[in-house]
């Protein structure tokens, strides 16, 4: 068993479930098991102040800490899953559709829409590790595709923040696959049109998030110590049979092994995209 | 021909124990035949080859999914090399990425299909011990999928088509393969396939596992060979995932819609390729000459349209791929309820 950096044991059972900023005042790191005060963690943008430990964020609290106050405008917000497959995941699909979008106040694990970044305009999309894991399905890939679509005709930006340990969602079965298919022609038409394309990748992104969209970006930028890579560690583990290495499928590994163009700290975020949109405009 | 014997599906029991019967009796009139025709025996060889074939059309008529996955998985079953054999001409093997090395779970090169000429890409899984360790059981690392790839910018450099054949369990998931990128390559593979300005026919010949398969699968034309799967996870896993246990395999597969007629009907592939009686693994060269009827066909049918809307139309294939509800109304497929 492989440990992450900051000591934490990897659990991933082929889907990986991020860890939020827990309830309560007081709360335990995940990375160095130090106890910190739950108001200093948020105000940090959800980064321990001891180990520099990236806690998942919400899509609203991510919108609210990249883009310029307000700016943001969400598009395509009604597409609802179906259910193809009349699948049943020891409830209905459409039961843990609707109980997700219950607790996470969303309706699909994809946000999209048109926002500013330190005042240039810019196609923004995300997913939320929160719900369903951050897995594509239909809607995940056609809001995408969509807003790919838009930036390429409009000329603009195109930033994705990718947060997705369920990779393609299971639960829609081939239909997920094929989402891959559809975002990578996208995508492959933004870069063909000349289409600036930043994907920035945080923890975890696995399976068919990571092998389509999130890896294939101009640039791609990472958080620091986030999972990433296209099998669980847990499938390469039974299968290889040995023990993984320290640091496998993180942030730095990607980084170490040429995969990723910079691992950015989450406060830097911000600047660092809006220096990099600045690069490539006329 | 190969010996069906050798690697027995429980559910083909019947089959067998048929074959055996009838093996029997025509062992028994051809050893009796010295004296004398036995006009009665002959009859009842005749009765049987009937009823056997009945009962082959019966058990692949109606074969559960997960029967489906074990045949597609048969180890007898023709394989990309065996179609190369059986199919094309002059096959002038090309290999390695350029980077890392030769990746034999992907075999590529140039060959003639009828009065054509095109570039074959496929996973490859062996046949034996041997062979299966050398292809990695076809299931590919990073430098297969960065091989395929750059065989297919030459075929499109060069206006050759393209035929990809499919069969993997998906993609390797080790240590090296993460460490070269595995992620990264398939996404490659997907955005640079969308825009290879060349026909490309995509058929899945036995396993369609995950993004190892869709790695080589962007094309003009998807098929499905009958008694095949394609699926975004693999039965086990999701059955480990769901249920806990590999064991409870059989129910994800039933959950998963894998089975060709399932991606029919979802409108995934164009076209159920059919196989010879009993499935691919009885007869080779049956099913070699009716994908070989079926790549020409397809790649007649895209020669016949318009040059300029090749990439146009493969990119609203995929376009249109999806089920989803927006303002109340279901929309791309089958009507779905409101999630």
């Amino acid at each position: 068993m492989s440990l992450r950096p900051g000591g934490q044991a990897n659990t991933w059972h082929g889907h990986f479930e991020p860890k939020r900023v827990p309830e309560g005042v007081w709360m335990r790191c995940e990375g160095c098991q130090a106890t910190l005060f739950r108001k200093r963690v948020e105000q940090n943008l959800n980064v321990c102040h001891e180990c520099n430990y990236h806690f998942s964020v919400s899509a609203v609290d991510r919108i609210a800490q990249l883009l310029d106050a307000d700016t943001f405008e969400e598009w395509f917000p009604d597409l609802r899953p179906g259910d193809p497959l009349g699948f049943n995941d020891r409830r209905p699909y459409p039961e843990r559709v609707r109980a997700e979008q219950e607790r996470t106040g969303l309706n699909e694990a994809a946000i999209v829409g048109q926002g500013f970044i330190k005042g240039i305009r810019i196609v923004f999309g995300l997913t939320d590790s929160g719900f369903i894991m951050g897995s594509m399905g239909s809607v995940v890939g056609e809001k995408l595709t969509r807003a790919i679509e838009e930036a390429t005709l409009q000329r603009l930006p195109l930033v994705i923040v990718s947060g997705s340990g369920g990779g393609a969602r299971m639960h829609e079965g081939i239909l997920s696959l094929m989402q891959m298919a559809k975002v990578s022609s996208a995508l492959a038409r933004h870069h063909a049109a000349g289409g600036l394309y930043i994907s920035v990748l945080t923890h975890p992104t696995m399976g068919g998030v990571a092998a389509s969209f999130a890896s294939l970006g101009d640039i791609i930028l990472a958080e620091p110590k986030a999972l990433i890579g296209f099998a669980g560690p847990k499938v390469i583990a039974q299968t290889v049979r040995v023990q993984l290495p320290s640091g496998f499928q993180t942030s730095e590994f990607l980084l170490e092994h040429g995969f990723i163009d910079r691992i950015v700290h989450r406060r830097d975020l911000r600047s660092m995209l809006a220096q990099l949109i600045d690069y490539a405009s006329p | 021909m190969p010996n069906p014997s050798e690697h027995r599906l429980p559910f083909e029991a019947p089959i067998y124990e048929m074959e055996t019967r009838l093996t029997e009796m025509e062992a028994s009139y051809a050893k009796n035949r010295a004296g004398g025709e036995n006009p009665g025996l002959a009859e009842q060889i005749r009765r049987l080859r009937r009823e056997l074939a009945g009962l082959k059309r019966v058990i692949y008529a109606n074969l559960e999914p997960w029967q489906t996955v074990q045949v597609s998985r048969h180890p007898q079953r023709p394989q990309t090399r065996n179609y190369i054999d059986l199919i094309f001409d002059q096959f002038l093997e090309l290999h390695g990425d350029r980077a890392i090395g030769d990746d034999k779970a992907i075999v590529t090169g140039l060959a003639h299909l009828g009065d054509g000429k095109v570039m074959i890409v496929g996973h490859q899984k062996g046949k034996n011990l041997a062979e299966r360790t050398a292809c990695n059981f076809g299931c590919a690392h990073p430098e297969g999928y960065r091989k395929a790839l750059l065989k297919m910018r030459m075929a499109a450099k060069f206006g050759l088509p393209i035929v990809s054949f499919i069969d993997t369990p998906g993609a390797y998931p080790g240590i090296a393969a993460e460490e070269r990128g595995q992620a990264s390559v398939i996404a490659e593979s997907l955005m640079a396939m969308s825009q290879l300005d060349t026909p490309i026919i995509c058929v899945i010949i036995g396993e369609g596992g995950s993004g190892g398969a869709l790695g080589i699968g962007i094309g003009d034309r998807l098929a499905m060979l009958e008694h095949t799967y394609y699926s975004v996870i693999s039965p086990e896993g999701c059955a480990t995932i769901l249920w806990k246990a590999s064991e409870h395999a059989p129910k994800a597969a039933e959950s998963l819609k894998m089975t060709s007629r399932d991606l029919l009907r979802f409108g995934i592939i164009d076209e159920i390729i059919p196989e010879p009686l009993g499935g691919a693994h009885r007869d080779h060269r049956e099913a070699a000459a009716v994908l070989k009827s079926y790549l020409i066909r397809a790649l007649g049918e895209i020669a016949a349209q318009p040059r300029g809307e090749l990439l146009q139309r493969r990119y609203e294939k995929f376009r249109r791929m999806g089920v989803f509800v927006e303002g109340g109304h279901a929309l791309n497929g089958p009507p779905a309820p409101v999630a």
